[in-house]
């Protein structure tokens, strides 16, 4: 067995300082096994030591949240007894070590997350970014993430229903893969991590234990440098087939009384499963190694305990009902061992070959982990742009609109969600490519939305502004297709912590998030962190993500983004101010990076999205889209490609710059179609609650049309838009 | 009517089956891979999905499973089986129907509607459907239908041709080939035509906020014609 030391301690990942309070806390040098888990339980992945603090700040109540952070994932109720257990998670670094398996892996694991507490997964989400387009890794990883993705999700059978895909080059050494999952649960049958009672039998169900993964949680919390392809063996290997047994037979044990808890073995494996379970129900837990399911030989207690091997699942049962649960795991062919108990020492006790081979409180692990309040520095608002006339003199609003709808962060993203099975389970009444992708709750008149969103870009500008922005963002995408916005996870991806400035970015994120999702009480209610998404020294764009559900009491009242009839009146709601610094078209056509984000009004956005709820409610608008990147002629493109109609736009009035008006990214807006004949009730009820909008225009014909300055046919301007992947993945 | 849907560990579109089959009328029952016998059944119903995870070949271990040899001497006697996806690479690897279905040409998954044309009638799964072209479902990394000259010259002949993939306007040709298959097959029967096997899922569209209703006709048809 190996001498433990210092240097031991640091290549484990851990800090000087660290190794030394292991050893004052335990009063001894600890063994190679403990010292394993020490590295693996204090890393930054398992232990949010830079970000807790931080994360407190968080708004995470509300009447519609059953469980807030804290647990595998959150729950929220959707009415009657049906709940929606939902998580957004990372796993950025071994997606760019080894795309297939770490994003397979990534959306088995948040899988795992949400069946562990006794809910059927119905949806899948991602968001997924790359460097620039042009970088030589981008196109390989695209390819090897996009189909883990498809290979994993589906496989089990659950519905990828909506994603997001962002190209920037703050991503060439670090991308990022952020997998979300929607389960349904009945409200009185959760199940939770927390162990009660002592002598309870500890069982270990799933997949044998391998080599694979060994330290996968240190690797997710260490920066990259030129050797990263030699952590290939960190990188775990999914097997979608033994999960969807694991989810089958899990669900059949469930619908029994014989669990008291249950949590998957994620980051971590084992320590973290086994000592978060003990933890949470202030016990000590016993286990004996050998008894441990292993695929390979000779596996040492080291090994054991720090694989990251995939569809494994830790159970507390009650005494006596082993043979009742091996019965469901024989059934589905899946390993069942009882391999420990839990203990009133408040101790984890590890035993391989009669011999005792760890010992450490649960509290060292767990509640003295460190926290630290790092260094951070405030960002500034950076100063407008004064774009004078002559900047937009040779402009062509023609050429504008085909150049912003062949940006890569625009264009469509068919090529990617065409490989991913989004209708099984026969639900998904809205697919990718709109707002949000919405499934209905089976055998119900309701159905619940989701979507993913996230805005480097602004966070970069303005952390605080962009940390409000994207969970704006998030529930325009909710009240789009007429659904309540109820609560949002979020998967923060942040740079290096020890620098000041990205942990600046993340803690100004957060605060921006929380003021956000109090106001529009749209609570947090999960998530994950992951730092050091940094590469010799170059780290990403702060870039949260904010996987947001919405519920449609009756999807007969869902909306969509396709034009309806010819004749109809298009209406923007919300106020253009033509805000251009860190727009699209600012970056793509007049090539200015600089400039602060789009300012975002909380009061606006809350009245401006009830007010379209109620104008749905009285059936008085046909079709919705939320105005975001590339502005209202963007948007207004993207549902005249999607349904295949025109637009004839009426003059602008007084002094407005038409490029601003129209690829202006100001917030809090949306395209609403009316009819005719509803015309009047409309303006009359927008204009009784002080909501600004301005009459757009008409559905009419085939092409795009505003006066003079542009004329563009929808099926030119959709042959664009659908291209430009399509081409760039075959070259 | 009495309905069978076969679950294989791996299956995954058997709920919908199952509900889709409920829906038009069938009394439907869920039979478990491990089971010797199947009950008492009108239509025997292989689900799509991923059966013993697709390893070694899509559909080549569920070919040996416990219950295939009911479902081999149910469709022998002349009773009506039926292989959506999954369960069409099975009935193939059974040989209870030719042929094989490869990797797509473009070796991605495909999820998206399709058009397909109905090229045989004469059978209970067409026989009252008014529509020659349905637009219908995928979703399939290997769906690219294949089989020998010779074959291909008696399925031919026999009509054991079902549906080809086309466009809206009934247009089997190259360019509306999805996954590279043969003569754009998306769908075999056996010579008796009690057998059916195709890729596209008509219980995905099954009613109208879903991909779209073509799958209606398809079980109503189903039913009235058994």
């Amino acid at each position: 067995m190996v001498d433990v030391n210092e240097k031991i301690a640091i290549e484990h990942g851990l800090k000087s300082d660290e190794y030394k309070k292991i050893c004052d806390l335990l009063k001894r040098t600890p063994n190679i096994t403990e010292l394993g888990i020490f590295s693996a339980m204090w890393n930054e992945h398992c232990s949010y030591k830079s970000s807790r603090r931080h994360l407190k700040k968080l708004h995470t109540k509300g009447e519609q949240v059953i469980q807030g952070p804290g647990e595998n994932a959150g729950i929220v109720d959707i009415e009657d007894d049906d709940a929606i257990v939902f998580k957004i998670e990372s796993h950025n670094h071994p997606s760019f070590i080894e795309p297939y398996q770490g994003a397979a892996t990534g959306v088995g694991g948040i899988m795992r997350d949400v069946f562990t507490m006794g809910a059927r997964p119905i949806a899948n989400l991602n968001s997924i970014h790359f460097g620039s387009p042009d970088h030589e890794k981008t196109r390989n990883l695209l390819r090897g993430v996009v189909k883990g993705i498809g290979g994993y999700g589906n496989c089990i059978g659950v519905p990828t229903i909506a994603g997001q895909t962002c190209f920037d080059e703050s991503y060439n050494g670090n991308i990022l893969v952020n997998a979300m999952t929607l389960g349904l649960v009945n409200k009185n049958k959760i199940f939770y991590s927390k162990a009660a009672g002592i002598n309870k039998p500890v069982i270990y169900v799933g997949s044998k234990t391998g080599r694979d993964g060994i330290h996968g949680a240190s690797m997710a919390s260490a920066i990259f440098d030129d050797k990263i392809e030699e952590k290939k063996p960190t990188v775990q290997v999914g097997d979608p087939f033994t999960e969807k047994l694991l989810l089958e037979a899990c669900l059949e044990l469930m619908a029994g009384k014989s669990i008291i808890s249950i949590q998957d073995m994620g980051a971590a494996g084992l320590t973290s499963s086994s000592i978060e379970m003990a933890s949470k129900g202030d016990l000590g837990i016993e286990i004996d190694l050998t008894k441990v399911p292993c695929r390979e030989e000779n596996m040492t207690p080291y090994e054991i305990m720090l694989s990251e091997s995939q569809e494994r699942m830790l159970i507390v049962l009650e005494e006596g009902k082993e043979n009742e649960a091996k019965k469901i795991f024989d059934k589905w062919n899946l390993d069942f061992a009882v391999i420990g108990k839990t203990t009133n020492s408040k101790n984890i006790e590890l035993f391989f070959k009669n011999k005792k081979v760890a010992e450490i409180p649960i509290d060292f692990l767990a509640e003295n982990a460190p926290m630290y309040d790092r260094k951070w520095i405030k960002a500034k608002l950076p100063k407008e742009n004064k774009f004078s006339k002559d900047r937009f003199k040779s402009l062509k609003l023609s050429d504008c609109l085909m150049k912003v709808l062949i940006d890569p962060n625009i264009a469509d993203k068919e090529w990617i969600w065409d490989q991913y099975d989004h209708t099984v389970m026969g639900d998904t009444i809205q697919k990718p490519g709109g707002n949000a992708g919405v499934v209905r709750v089976h055998g119900t008149n309701k159905a619940v939305a989701a979507s993913v969103d996230s805005s480097a870009t602004y966070c970069y500008a303005h952390p605080l502004t962009g940390g409000k922005q994207v969970v704006c963002e998030s529930w325009r995408n909710m009240i789009s297709v007429g659904a309540k916005p109820i609560a949002i996870t979020n998967c923060l991806n942040f740079g290096n912590p020890e620098k000041e400035k990205n942990m600046g970015e993340f803690v100004e994120c957060v605060e921006g998030i929380a003021e956000a999702s109090k106001y529009l009480n749209y609570p947090v209610v999960s998530g994950n962190v992951s730092f050091y998404n940094e590469t010799k020294d170059k780290g990403i764009k702060p870039t949260p993500s904010i996987g947001g559900i919405g519920l449609l009491s009756n999807y007969n009242k869902m909306m969509t983004m396709e034009f309806k009839d010819e004749g109809n009146y298009l209406f923007v709601i919300g106020k253009t101010e033509g805000h251009l610094d860190q727009s699209i078209f600012a970056r793509n056509i007049l090539t200015e990076f600089n400039g602060p984000p789009p300012e975002v009004n909380l009061f606006n956005e809350k009245q401006n999205g009830n007010s379209i709820l109620n104008l749905k409610n009285k059936n008085l608008i046909e079709t919705c889209h939320d105005v975001s990147l590339g502005g209202i002629l963007t948007a207004i493109s993207k549902m005249g490609i999607k349904s295949g109609k025109g637009i004839k736009l009426f003059p602008l009035e007084g002094l407005v710059n038409k490029f601003e008006y129209f690829f202006g990214e100001d917030q809090g807006r949306y395209i609403i179609e009316i009819k005719p004949e509803n015309l009047e009730n409309v303006e009359n009820m927008l204009k009784k609650e002080s909501i600004h909008f301005d009459k757009l225009g008409l559905v009419e014909g085939d092409k795009i049309t505003y006066e003079n300055d542009l004329k563009l046919s929808i099926d030119d301007i959709k042959e664009g838009y659908k291209k430009w992947l399509k081409e760039y993945m075959v070259n | 009517m009495k309905s069978s849907v076969i679950i294989f560990p791996g299956s995954n579109c058997d709920r919908d089956m199952d509900v889709a089959l409920k829906k038009f009328g069938f009394e439907n029952q869920m039979v478990w891979h491990n089971d010797a016998e199947i009950p008492k059944s009108d239509l025997i119903v292989l689900p799509g999905g991923f059966s013993y995870g697709d390893y070694l070949r899509c559909g080549s271990i569920a070919g040996k499973s416990r219950i295939i040899k009911s479902v081999i001497d149910f469709a022998n006697s002349g009773g009506l089986v039926l292989g959506i996806c999954n369960g069409f690479q099975i009935l193939t690897e059974t040989g209870l129907l030719p042929g094989i279905l490869q990797q797509n040409k473009y070796l991605n998954f495909i999820c998206k509607n399709v058009f397909v044309k109905i090229k045989n009638k004469e059978n209970k799964y067409f026989k009252k459907i008014k529509k020659e072209v349905l637009e219908l479902h995928i979703a399939h990394n290997e769906g690219n239908y294949f089989c020998s000259k010779n074959e291909l010259k008696s399925i031919e002949d026999n009509g054991q041709i079902a549906v080809t993939y086309c466009d809206h306007k009934g247009n089997d040709d190259d360019k509306n080939n999805p996954n590279g298959a043969l003569k754009n097959i998306a769908g075999i029967f056996n010579k008796d035509k009690n057998i059916l096997g195709m890729m596209p899922h008509p219980e995905r569209m099954i009613d109208p906020f879903l991909s779209g209703e073509d799958g209606s006709l398809f079980f109503e048809n189903l039913i009235e014609s058994l």
